[in-house]
């Protein structure tokens, strides 16, 4: 189990339990579901509900950073049809593993969120698209929405009201697309997840042609808490325009990787030490802030930087789904890259010219490079690559397979230019091989 | 074509396929076509054409269409794979803390790399792309279901003792 600990928890309250404290009973006993009871016994509006939200500045959790009660007063909720609400879980951004925890820990404040943004909305319908590779938590989401169907939290008339929505589970099988919002309605509707053009954006062309909002599970999952303690107070926890607390997945050479809360504005200093400092004692090189897609950070910059969406933006990056990937001295840039550039390469759906060839160019030119047959105009066909893929594409698969190329180029360009002279790493396989701990040779 | 469809697929899938239309709206059940092949998957080890037809055929949908969506979602097997199918990540965060060298060490244990399947038809080895779980790392999934987390040498040798790695006979 990942560890977790947190300043300020909110969202991380019920995780103390671990796998023992995640049924719907135990999500009762410490408030849940008493902001969706208080809506429908007192017939809140649904725009006092919205400007609530709004209140909060709740940022999107899933890596955009939209925020979100401006997202849910996009919907057309006169629109007499059907209406959708989607939870994006198909967490596979590389660094990124907070909402697996969320579900396994705390389903509720998923479903109770989702049931919420509905009631908002006017939606009678919603899925939660959860990320195939994660199964086991899947099916305990499973078991949440029979708990809650049970319980007459889901369904017709929900708890006597005049409010119905339906809640379902969907799992994905392998696809890094279908975390972009409309892969993942194209996914949903059983094709292959392939981006749609936008506009028209989900709320006015969304699942099935109908009108669709899509948060991230980590959103959904902030809702009740928000209510609980009032939309001001949540913005508060955090800092101007950037509110309330955050999940950060810290993972790499840390001494305990795993999910911190934090209120966005802490620094990055602070979660480090939260996660148990450098593994080995061993000295930061550099931090990718936001998920695999965000430019990477030298050292020197993420200790001056806090951890909120204005402040790591101003650095250079983004804050994006919030996974934080720590890397040591025994890290070779090129190499990092160059699994980086993999990724992207196996993951472009192949819809788009610029994406689908630019990828393999990135992804072999970096391991020409890494492999002792890099050229010295490598360097700038690289950024050329990413000129010609950026902004040219449907979705930000593109762009998210270009700016760790062109971060890592821009901060550590000395180990690039060294590959492409020596043919070889400036460190030492052996020294890299260690940092890894797997065999345990070191102790943490 | 209904009788190819009981032939390849038992009762039970053929329920729990249904089971998951039920979560669409009626004139949607293409949307269970990623359940539906995962169970037909489970079911029978492997996804055939003939049995990507018949989970087409179930939904009313055309069979290149299923066959779209089998190829293009890599949890998929279009060809055999062994008993045991072990998708380890070796992505950039797995591999700062040991996803790369738990490739390895299953390579020489079983003597195979990835997309190779032993000898002895137990054991296939994937190099998968970010599972969502870099907290636990080395992270690795056993048949498509079963996360394996913090899996260094101890773990990966009780894993594969579990799935009677050295014993003769399946």
């Amino acid at each position: 189990m990942a560890l977790i600990s947190a300043l300020n928890p909110l969202l991380t309250t019920g995780w103390s339990r671990g796998d023992d404290g995640w049924r719907l009973a135990d999500y009762e006993a410490r408030g849940g579901y008493v902001q969706l009871r208080r809506l429908l016994n007192d017939k809140v509006s649904q725009d006092d509900l919205i400007a609530e939200v709004k209140k909060s500045v709740l940022r999107g959790r899933g890596g955009a950073g939209f925020p979100t009660g401006l997202k849910w007063s996009f919907m057309p909720r006169a629109f007499p049809g059907d209406k959708y609400v989607v939870c994006n879980s198909d967490e596979g951004e590389p660094g990124t593993f907070k909402d697996r925890d969320l579900m396994r820990f705390d389903p509720h404040s998923v479903i109770e969120g989702m049931i919420i943004a509905g009631y908002a909305m006017g939606a009678g319908r919603g899925y939660n698209y959860i990320h195939g590779e994660i199964f086991d938590i899947y099916e305990r989401f499973e078991e949440a929405l029979d708990e809650a169907r049970s319980a007459g939290l889901l369904g017709q008339k929900i708890l006597g009201s005049e409010f119905s929505f339906e809640l379902f589970a969907h799992h994905g099988y392998g696809a890094y697309i279908c975390g972009e919002e409309t892969g993942l309605l194209e996914s949903l509707e059983g094709k292959k997840g392939q981006p749609r053009y936008k506009p028209p954006f989900p709320a006015s062309y969304g699942l099935y042609g109908k009108p669709t909002t899509i948060n991230n599970t980590e959103t959904f999952a902030a809702i009740p808490f928000i209510l609980a303690i009032g939309g001001e107070k949540f913005l508060g926890m955090g800092k101007p325009n950037n509110g309330g607390t955050k999940l950060f997945s810290v993972s790499g050479h840390v001494n305990r990787p795993g999910n911190y809360e934090i209120p966005l504005g802490t620094p990055f200093s602070t979660l480090l030490d939260m996660a148990g400092g450098m593994r080995g004692g061993r000295k930061l090189k550099a931090v990718i802030p936001g998920g695999s897609s965000a430019p990477v950070l030298p050292a020197e910059i993420m200790m001056n930087t806090t951890m909120d969406y204005d402040s790591i933006a101003k650095a250079g990056s983004m804050l994006g789904s919030g996974a934080v990937i720590v890397m040591d001295e025994t890290v070779c840039m090129v190499k990092a890259l160059e699994r980086l550039s993999y990724f992207y390469f196996e993951e472009s759906c192949g819809q788009c010219t610029p994406c689908r060839e630019g990828t393999g160019w990135l992804y072999r030119v970096v391991h020409r490079i890494e492999h002792g047959e890099g050229r010295p105009e490598d360097l700038d066909q690289l950024n050329r690559v990413t000129d010609n893929i950026m902004g040219r594409t449907i979705c930000a698969l593109g762009d998210a397979a270009s700016l760790p190329v062109r971060s890592f180029i821009n901060h550590f360009k000395s180990e690039f230019e060294y590959h492409i002279e020596n043919k070889k790493c400036l460190i030492d396989p052996a020294v890299q091989r260690a940092g890894s701990g797997f065999f345990k040779m070191e102790s943490a | 074509m209904s009788s190819t469809v009981n032939n390849l697929l038992s009762a039970d899938a053929l329920t729990r396929i249904e089971r998951e239309c039920a979560k669409y709206p009626v004139d949607q059940r293409q949307s269970a076509v990623m359940a539906a092949l995962a169970i037909a998957q489970d079911e029978l080890g492997w996804l055939a054409k003939d049995t990507i037809a018949a989970v087409a055929q179930i939904l009313g949908m055309a069979p290149v269409a299923a066959y779209e969506v089998a190829s293009f979602y890599n949890m998929y097997d279009l060809a055999p794979v062994g008993k045991f199918k072990i998708t380890v990540c070796t992505n950039l965060p797995c591999a700062l803390s040991g996803g790369v060298d738990a490739a390895d060490y299953l390579k020489t244990k079983l003597g195979i790399t990835f997309n190779e399947t032993t000898a002895d038809g137990k054991f296939t080895l994937k190099e998968g792309e970010c599972l969502g779980a870099c907290g636990d790392s080395p992270v690795m999934i056993l048949n498509n279901k079963r996360m394996c987390s913090f899996m260094h040498p101890e773990q990966i040798d009780a894993l594969l003792a579990e799935c009677g790695h050295g014993k003769a006979g399946a």
